[in-house]
């Protein structure tokens, strides 16, 4: 394994480590400011969506649509009509593999 | 995982080691759904480049589902360090206000309590709340350390064994966190404000898609969420939660 991705795991775990300590340490008890708060409990949504569709809907750097896309497509079906976690990532496993092997 | 999760409130007030104990059961569904989860993380990581031990040692040390999949996802598709460090950070930011939160139900010097602020993963954290303030962090404690060991021990499976199951595209391996995603996605979706940052964060990354280094189409999308800047959010920010 290359020496930058090494290089990524220990960036990428300094800066959870910061960020999980730096409540309890500094902020103590106080309350965010309201502004980043906003913008902070809008970053779940705006990242899953960024990271959904460049995972479904595209493949590298072009736009694509194939049997990741169904499946899912077929997950956030299940989800929304009110099933829960598991079943829901479970058939668009199944859904996913099925076309390919189709395919 | 889940936005909500029930919260057990025992009659009288329980020691530390009891607290523990409730954590650490109340844990289980969630250790199960993250077992799978990073059996997955350890067979996309290998894909990805990274050695099995490489794996292992990032879910060792990072123990954030959402931050080590956007890492891995960035890299896979060609982006550089610093968007996939980026993007984890911003995945991550959310760990800000919920450790604010959880502060004053913290003891000790400084150091101690930055090592307990390390326990805070979604669930837990919305588990061990007791309302107006209060956390009970043992119960956090229990709770977190089943789901830290069905993390690295998916990841342990994936990583090592992973090839032995075959080749994970035609498994269907690398949908398991796009759908998870989803899943959680549409849980966030509670207000106009939401889905709208939700669009438009989708429609960033598709534009920049064609046109933009690898990993730079998902860190510019986050900019979607600026709008929370114009007007104080309505409602409790630290409500949200991804794995």
């Amino acid at each position: 394994m290359s020496t930058e991705l090494w290089l990524v795991i220990a960036g990428c775990a300094a800066v959870t480590a910061i960020i999980k300590a730096a409540g309890p340490v500094a902020l103590g008890g106080r309350e965010l400011p309201p502004r980043a708060a906003g913008v902070i409990g809008l970053m779940a949504p705006a990242l899953l969506a960024a990271l959904i569709v460049t995972q479904a809907l595209a493949d590298g750097s072009r736009l694509h649509v194939g049997a990741d896309t169904a499946g899912v497509a077929v997950a956030g079906l299940v989800a929304w009509r009110g099933g829960s976690v598991l079943p829901a990532v479970a058939l668009a496993v199944v859904v996913t593999a099925g076309l390919r092997a189709l395919g | 995982m889940d936005p909500a999760p029930s919260t057990p409130a025992p009659a009288d007030v329980p020691t530390a080691r009891e607290s523990f104990r409730l954590g650490v059961r109340a844990g289980v569904p969630y250790a199960v759904v993250g077992c799978v989860l990073a059996l997955s993380f350890g067979v996309l990581a290998r894909d990805a480049g990274f050695s099995a031990l490489g794996a292992l040692v990032m879910s060792a040390i990072v123990f954030a589902g959402s931050a080590q999949f956007t890492v891995v996802s960035i890299l896979a598709g060609g982006g550089g360090m610093g968007a996939a460090i980026g993007a984890a950070a911003l995945m991550n930011s959310r760990f800000l206000p919920m450790g604010a939160a959880l502060a004053p139900s913290l003891s000790g010097r400084a150091l101690q309590r930055a090592a307990q602020g390390q326990t805070v993963v979604d669930a837990s954290w919305a588990m061990a709340n007791r309302g107006e303030g209060r956390f009970d962090r043992h119960f956090l404690f229990g709770a977190s350390a089943v789901q830290y060991v069905t993390w690295l021990g998916g990841t342990a499976f994936g990583a090592f064994g992973g090839q032995a199951l075959g080749d994970p595209k035609l498994l269907g391996l690398d949908v398991i966190f796009p759908a998870f995603f989803l899943v959680l996605l549409l849980g966030e979706l509670r207000d106009a404000r939401s889905r709208g940052v939700a669009l438009a964060g989708a429609a960033i990354a598709l534009a920049l898609v064609p046109i933009a280094p690898p990993g730079v189409p998902v860190l510019v999308a986050s900019a979607a969420a600026l709008v929370g800047l114009r007007q104080p959010a309505g409602d409790d920010p630290r409500r949200g939660g991804v794995t």
